[in-house]
């Protein structure tokens, strides 16, 4: 796709700043509690630490002993006890416990509890009630909010954002947004304008435009010139659909951690599993990730042959060019050839799963879904794959897949989809539904327009201020897909009778073998094109509302046309997928643009519903 | 013009003038006789105690306090203890230091803010004197108790007690004292009569001020300069020593032929002049003794009191106030007779200006031809600033301005910052309001200050109008002065809550900086909490609003105020304080109003405290939830009995919700335990717990096909299902004749291609063969094909003159299949035709 690419994309402004920030205040934490000290990390924070300080460094700033937060008794002879954790109060107790326990010992240690991003009242409630907040006990924020993973890629690493924000509809960490935005803000800004869609966007915009007006911006010149924020549950439809593109088919199948992926055996053909990064330092990944998987294949093989070649220049060379090629080229032929194997490896594993006759035919059913042709197939096809047990997941996500683009199944269908899956998978599986009704994501095609019960409740209690959000509040939770009529306004699905080149891709649809243009995305491009929501009036009351376009407040950097202009953050607030990336990416490329994605944490469809089972409480 | 010299007197090289600043507009029964007076410095209020001795009960002292123009502030009767000494603060406070050793402080109204004790055994010893001082630390206190020990306290706002240690043969009071601060030390410098003494911290040290022969005699009154920099000591035969107060240098010492020892004696000292004065006053004679011998004498014909500034002495009588200063030197220069500085001239020329006299321009000639008349700008603008006399101020004003006109590269600013600061101190000179501030101390004291003082005062609307003005940015300016108007409003008794908050909101409206919360914290304060209310639905930040609300007790209000400011953790704060102020049924109604705290609340109980939760549900008759937390919650129960009954009731709650789908299911799932249960304890199947599926999977697995069976009928599981799992289990177990059977027990439900998929994946073709002829013939091909039977396949796929299933067989075959090959393509080119 290189080769379709503008040449005057502007430079990307340099997050490592956001990284060496993060840990001159860690540091600066740890040296709050002088002497040797033991650390406990939260499992989901081990990687996201390591990106920012190796262990060496911890060493440096006298950490004796690293320990994984467990929940169990701790076995630790340092007199000094420092958690690292997220404000979570199952956390917190289990540190009460700890506590508690040394002082029912008769153990007399200091503990220094460091809550990341930010500490919630609720921590601190916990800790008063167990009584254990005191000169021996103290707490501290480490206001980690960002993490790099790539050159455009930004994680805050809150998979828990999802669930929390739309499922329990806790808005805790609508601020912790706000102040991720904040910090890009002040370290990037000022930006001149602001676009955004969805409940939580807006609240977030809100937050941080309060944060702004607490705070001084310095004046300096702006390297993000655009901002679109972006709710998850304002597109539903693409995090659920398999993901072809090569980065995302990774994720799908091998789960990318923090921007790092362990290889099995199966594809680094030894006896051993490999971790690998996953970044653009990575040349051969770098020209790959975003390639259809049907070309990764071709692709590789060509640049093997061209390895080959390189290798093949050895022959006839006299000493002294050999002496050159050693020292210069071997070294980079050496990693390439290392690189190149792993991902041939990778790829071999992705075929061997990916294209079955199962694969292919769930691809059909999905695009058929996208379509809205022969339903009945689908339906027919997703009560086999219940049926069959293929996977408790797969089969939960055709089923909201089919839901949302049908706008709700018929009763009929309804049930006898969802007892089949509870006699596959257990009847717990009654939460998650559950849960899926009250995200929208599985409902029943409603007979009319009657308003359901839970709507006249809330209708008694408009009255007062809080009425609107109030009706705003439940209308999301009872929310309609109006997948098929966003579809046509926006054309989301092309025609299916022109062939479609995977190799020389004409938009962002490739990504989805060119059955479907990512919603999320089409909406960016609009925006984009428009400068705001005009003309898109419909298709936010389809969304639900809640857009806003805001013209920031530094008046001579907005007119003028400096590089900072084309370059847009994305903030995705639920998480985003390495497709959405892609897609991203490829608009970037197309438009002139160079697209920054801050997400709340890199999602697929797994990790969404995996989010919504609700049997593990 | 030529009189403005008329009242300057000259001492040493310098002129001193009296300038009358005030007539008093207040009028004294008996002047200032009998009267303890405190007048702060910088032009602050003046306080009057009337006969502090008195003490019967029946006539009390009078208490009243005073503008610097005379201007009555407060007045009220003297109920408490006898009065030692009154002071006031540097933030104008009034300090009374009482004889029992305790300090009551009033504001600038006459109204009690509160008191502090100099220390316990003062109650005993009593205060025999006490003097109010200022430091860097801000006001302080020193007093001397009837056992002769010092107490010193260096800041009233942050009291610590000193006491002094004990000062050799003194025997009650010392002849005379003060308080000095030098390096950051508090200080106390005592006459015992003889001796000479300094007290600190820790020791008192004897000195003797160097060239203060002992034929001077003892010292009987002492001073120290505004700065601390200077002292002045008077002895008992008349002579004046002054030097700096460090004691280690001497600068002069002069015979005043006047052995009494004089009431007061104030430094008078302009900054940065080289000639520093004492102003000495008794009885009838007012004094300044210069560096040398000569000295200036003023008589005096009624009782005065000298108040010292930093660049002047302020004398005080009952009729008026003079203030005596050092004449500037530029004013010297300009108005001395026959001065011929080029301010001077230029004074000169601007009046033949005036006069259209052609001699303005001989003067203008002459400044030019010294290419001084930047000087002489300079000069007048800074004659104006140092001239009370508004007069005078415009003649130079006007003069320099029109010097200016002949200057290319003349800077402006200094002559419109002047103007501007000019107009300011005149205004607030007016008698009414009473501050006279020299342009020298108005530049120490700075504007903000300045606005302080007059908010402190109640000028309002003349503070605002300073503000804009001198164009402070809003923050620092009007909306500082907005919040004191809008918090000294809130407590006017005689208006409507009504009242006020319009005229509160009217003038306030959303000035920058100025917070409503505050204000309304205010009203509260005074017991107005309508008032309160009603004001902070002013406040734009609804984070601002929760705590006073919570404050006041108006927790729900607080609750969707928290609620809209959209910060969690304020909601959380609410949500927590509402737990514990009110019952439980109160406390769930009202997280039922506010979904976002009860959904917070939610996630906190499920962590912490489920049974709360259940509560909650019940309290809302919220059913389906209420289900949803019965099914969870038996997951969590080992028992099977408990199990089933936590089952039950979520059943019961789903009926009541009126959802019979999840009713049925969850029954369903009571049925399944129970089949469980039994078949477990029958056959030890290790069944419990596993879903329909897995338990049909077992069973087969272990050959209860007739348990497997009951199962399929009694949940009404689809055929569909049933076969691919009886399917799939035979053909694990390879019971292939079993399997062959039941193909044939009735029409496969999932068709015949299965059988086919199934055996293969056992790699059992030969039991896989037995099955294609059956398979549908849309699935023929390949069913053949995954039989690895190329013939029978291209046979199907010919027969059925399909194309692609034609080519599908064609990319299978290998090149050595000539026959087959070509058969397939004769028949795609005729199935093309």
């Amino acid at each position: 796709m290189a080769h379709s690419a503008r040449r005057d994309c502007p430079e990307l402004p340099d997050f490592s700043l956001l990284k060496r920030l993060a840990r001159d205040q860690l540091i600066y934490l740890l040296e709050q509690l002088p002497g040797k000290k033991d650390l406990f990390i939260e499992p989901d924070l081990m990687s996201p630490l390591d990106r920012i300080a190796n262990v060496s460094t911890l060493k440096q700033h006298e950490v004796d002993k690293l320990y994984k937060v467990e929940y169990k008794p701790v076995i630790s002879t340092s007199d000094q006890l420092c958690f690292l954790i997220r404000p979570r109060i199952q956390t917190v107790k289990w540190i009460c416990d700890v506590a508690n326990a040394d002082k029912a010992a008769g153990k007399f240690r200091r503990y220094k509890i460091i809550f990341t991003p930010q500490k919630f009242y609720s921590c601190d409630a916990v800790l008063e009630e167990q009584g254990i907040i005191g000169e021996y006990v103290t707490t501290d924020e480490w206001s980690f909010y960002l993490l790099p993973l790539d050159d455009d890629i930004i994680s805050l690493e809150l998979p828990e954002f999802f669930r929390d924000n739309f499922l329990a509809g806790d808005q805790r960490w609508v601020r912790t947004a706000g102040s991720a935005l904040h910090l890009l803000h002040s370290l990037y800004g000022p930006f001149s304008k602001i676009y955004g869609i969805g409940r939580c966007s807006k609240m977030a915009y809100e937050s941080w435009r309060e944060q702004v007006a607490e705070g001084e911006q310095r004046a300096q010149k702006a390297e993000i010139g655009k901002v679109f924020l972006i709710d998850r549950d304002v597109d539903f439809v693409t995090p659920l659909c398999s993901q072809v593109v090569y980065e995302g088919l990774v994720d799908d199948i091998f789960r990318i951690k923090c921007g790092c992926v362990e290889f099995g055996p199966e594809v680094t053909s030894t006896d051993k599993s490999m971790k690998v990064m996953l970044n653009s330092q990575d040349k051969v990944f770098n020209e790959i990730r975003n390639e259809h998987f049907s070309n990764v294949f071709g692709f590789l093989s060509q640049k093997a042959r061209n390895l080959q070649t390189a290798y093949d220049k050895r022959r006839g060379m006299d000493i002294k060019q050999m002496k050159t090629f050693v020292s210069d080229e071997l070294k980079g032929l050496k990693q390439e050839h290392r690189l190149l194997s792993l991902h041939i490896g990778a790829s071999e594993s992705i075929m061997k799963k990916k294209t079955k006759q199962d694969f292919q035919e769930l691809l059909k059913t999905e695009h058929s879904l996208l379509e809205g042709f022969e339903i009945r197939e689908s339906i027919s096809f997703i009560e086999e794959h219940i049926n069959r047990q293929v996977s408790m997941i797969e089969s939960l996500r055709l089923l909201c897949l089919l839901s949302i683009t049908e706008n709700g199944l018929l009763p009929k269908d309804f049930r006898s989809l969802k007892t089949q899956y509870l006699q596959s998978y257990g009847v717990d599986h009654l939460l998650t539904f559950a849960n899926l009704r009250q995200l929208g994501l599985l409902v029943e095609q409603q007979p009319g327009e009657t308003m359901t019960v839970m709507e006249s409740k809330v209708g008694k209690l408009v009255n007062d201020k809080t009425g609107g959000k109030l009706t705003d509040a439940f209308s999301s939770l009872a929310r309609k897909s109006h997948f098929r009529a966003l579809s046509r306004k926006l054309n989301l699905v092309p025609k299916s009778d022109e062939e479609y080149d995977l190799r020389v891709p004409r938009d962002m649809a490739y990504i989805f073998s060119g059955a479907y243009v990512p919603l999320s995305c089409k909406l960016v491009e609009q925006v984009l094109d428009r400068d705001g929501w005009t003309g898109l009036e419909e298709v936010t009351k389809l969304l639900n509302g809640h857009e806003f376009a805001v013209t920031g407040n530094n008046g001579a950097d907005s007119k003028a046309k400096s590089d900072a202009q084309r370059i847009v953050l994305v903030m995705f607030l639920g998480g985003c997928t390495f497709s959405e990336i892609s897609a991203l990416r490829f608009l970037g490329r197309e438009r002139g643009f160079r697209f920054i994605v801050v997400t709340t944490a890199i999602t697929n469809s797994s990790r969404i519903l995996e989010s919504l089972l609700d049997n593990h409480v | 013009m030529s009189f403005i010299t008329a009242n300057w007197n000259p001492l040493g090289e310098a002129f001193y003038r009296k300038t009358e600043l005030y007539e008093m507009s207040w009028s004294l029964r008996d002047g200032l006789r009998d009267s303890l007076v405190a007048a702060a410095p910088y032009g602050g209020p003046i306080a009057l105690l009337r006969e502090p001795h008195r003490r019967s009960p029946s006539s009390r002292p009078q208490l009243e306090i005073y503008s610097a123009s005379g201007v009555s502030i407060a007045s009220f009767p003297w109920k408490s203890g006898p009065v030692v000494q009154v002071g006031w603060t540097v933030s104008d406070e009034l300090l009374l230091v009482q004889e029992d050793g305790s300090v009551l402080i009033y504001d600038v109204f006459g109204t009690f803010k509160r008191h502090f004790s100099m220390g316990q055994e003062v109650v005993q010893s009593q205060v025999l004197e006490a003097q109010v001082f200022h430091s860097p630390y801000g006001t302080g206190v020193a007093i001397v108790t009837g056992s002769s020990r010092f107490t010193l306290a260096t800041n009233i706002d942050d009291l610590k007690l000193r006491r002094l240690p004990e000062v050799p043969g003194l025997q009650g009071k010392p002849v005379c004292w003060l308080v000095l601060t030098q390096d950051r030390q508090t200080k106390v410098l005592l006459s015992t009569g003889p001796d000479l003494y300094i007290l600190d911290n820790t020791s008192c040290t004897a000195v003797s001020p160097p060239g203060l022969g002992p034929q001077s005699g003892s010292i009987i009154h002492m001073s120290v300069s505004f700065s601390y920099k200077y002292l002045a000591l008077f002895t008992e035969t008349g002579h004046l020593w002054t030097g700096p107060s460090h004691l280690q240098d001497k600068l002069n010492e002069v015979d005043t032929k006047n052995t009494k020892p004089p009431q007061q004696m104030v430094w008078c000292r302009r900054p940065k002049s080289q000639q520093p004065s004492v102003v000495l006053l008794w009885d009838k004679l007012l004094m300044v003794v210069g560096v040398r011998q000569d000295n200036i004498q003023f008589p005096i014909e009624e009782p005065c009191v000298l108040v010292g500034e930093l660049d002047g002495v302020r004398i005080l009588s009952s009729s008026q106030q003079e203030l005596l200063q050092e004449v500037p030197l530029v004013c010297q220069e300009i108005f001395k007779i026959a001065s011929m500085a080029p301010g001077a001239l230029l004074l000169e020329a601007h009046r033949e200006y005036q006069k259209s006299s052609q001699k303005a321009d001989e003067y203008l000639r002459e400044i030019k031809e010294q290419s001084m008349l930047g000087e002489a700008v300079r000069q007048c603008v800074e004659a104006a600033g140092h001239e009370y006399d508004s007069i005078t101020q415009k003649d130079l004003l006007r003069a320099a301005s029109f010097g200016k006109c002949f200057l290319t590269d003349f800077v402006p600013d200094p002559f419109v910052l002047t103007c501007r600061e000019l107009r300011v101190l005149n205004s607030v000179r007016e008698s009414s309001v009473g501050l006279p501030l020299t342009h020298t101390q108005f530049k120490q004291m700075t504007l903000q200050v300045l606005i302080d003082r007059l908010v402190y005062r109640q000028f309002y609307p003349l503070a605002i109008e300073i503000c804009r003005y001198l164009k402070i940015p809003d923050y620092q300016g009007v909306s500082r002065v907005l919040k004191h108007w809008a918090s000294c409003k809130v407590q006017q008794k005689d208006l409507t809550d009504e009242a006020i908050a319009r005229a509160v909101c009217v003038k306030v409206g959303d000035s920058p900086g100025v917070s409503y919360s505050h204000i309304a914290a205010k009203a509260y304060e005074c017991g107005r909490t309508e008032l309160a209310i009603k004001l902070l639905d002013f406040e734009a930040r609804s984070g601002e609003q929760v705590p006073l609300l919570l404050k006041m007790k108006r927790s729900q209000l607080a609750l969707s105020k928290a609620v809209e400011s959209g910060d969690t953790d304020l909601v959380y704060t609410v949500v927590t304080y509402l737990k514990n102020e009110m019952n439980r049924g109160d406390f769930f109604m009202t997280l039922r109003n506010q979904p976002v705290a009860l959904s917070l609340y939610r996630q906190f109980c499920k962590l912490q405290e489920q049974e709360t939760l259940k509560d909650l549900y019940n309290q809302d008759d919220d059913h389906q939830e209420l289900a949803n937390y019965q099914v969870t919650a038996s997951y969590r129960e080992k028992r099977l009995d408990s199990r089933l009954s936590l089952l039950q009731s979520a059943v019961d709650e789903y009926n009541k919700a009126k959802n019979e789908f999840s009713a049925k299911a969850t029954e369903d799932e009571m049925r399944l335990l129970r089949f469980q249960r039994k078949l477990d304890d029958e056959k030890g199947a290790g069944l419990l717990g596993l879903s329909l599926q897995a338990t049909m999977e077992a069973l087969l697995a272990l050959g209860l096909h007739k348990q497997a069976e009951q199962l399929y009928r009694d949940f009404r599981v689809p055929d569909k299902r049933y076969w691919w799992l009886k399917l799939k289990s035979l053909a694990e177990k390879e019971e292939w004749e079993e399997l062959e059977k039941f193909s044939k027990s009735k029409k496969s439900p999932i068709g015949y291609l299965a059988f086919v998929d199934v055996c293969m994946k056992s790699n059992n073709r030969f039991e896989a063969k037995k099955y294609v002829s059956k398979v549908m013939p849309e699935q023929r091909v390949r069913a053949h094909l995954a039989v690895s039977d190329l013939e029978g396949a291209a046979d199907a796929a010919i027969e059925r003159k399909n194309e692609s299933e034609m080519a599908l067989v064609l990319s299978r075959s290998s090149a050595s299949d000539r026959l087959l090959i070509d058969r397939l393509n004769r028949a795609a080119t005729v199935a093309k035709k």
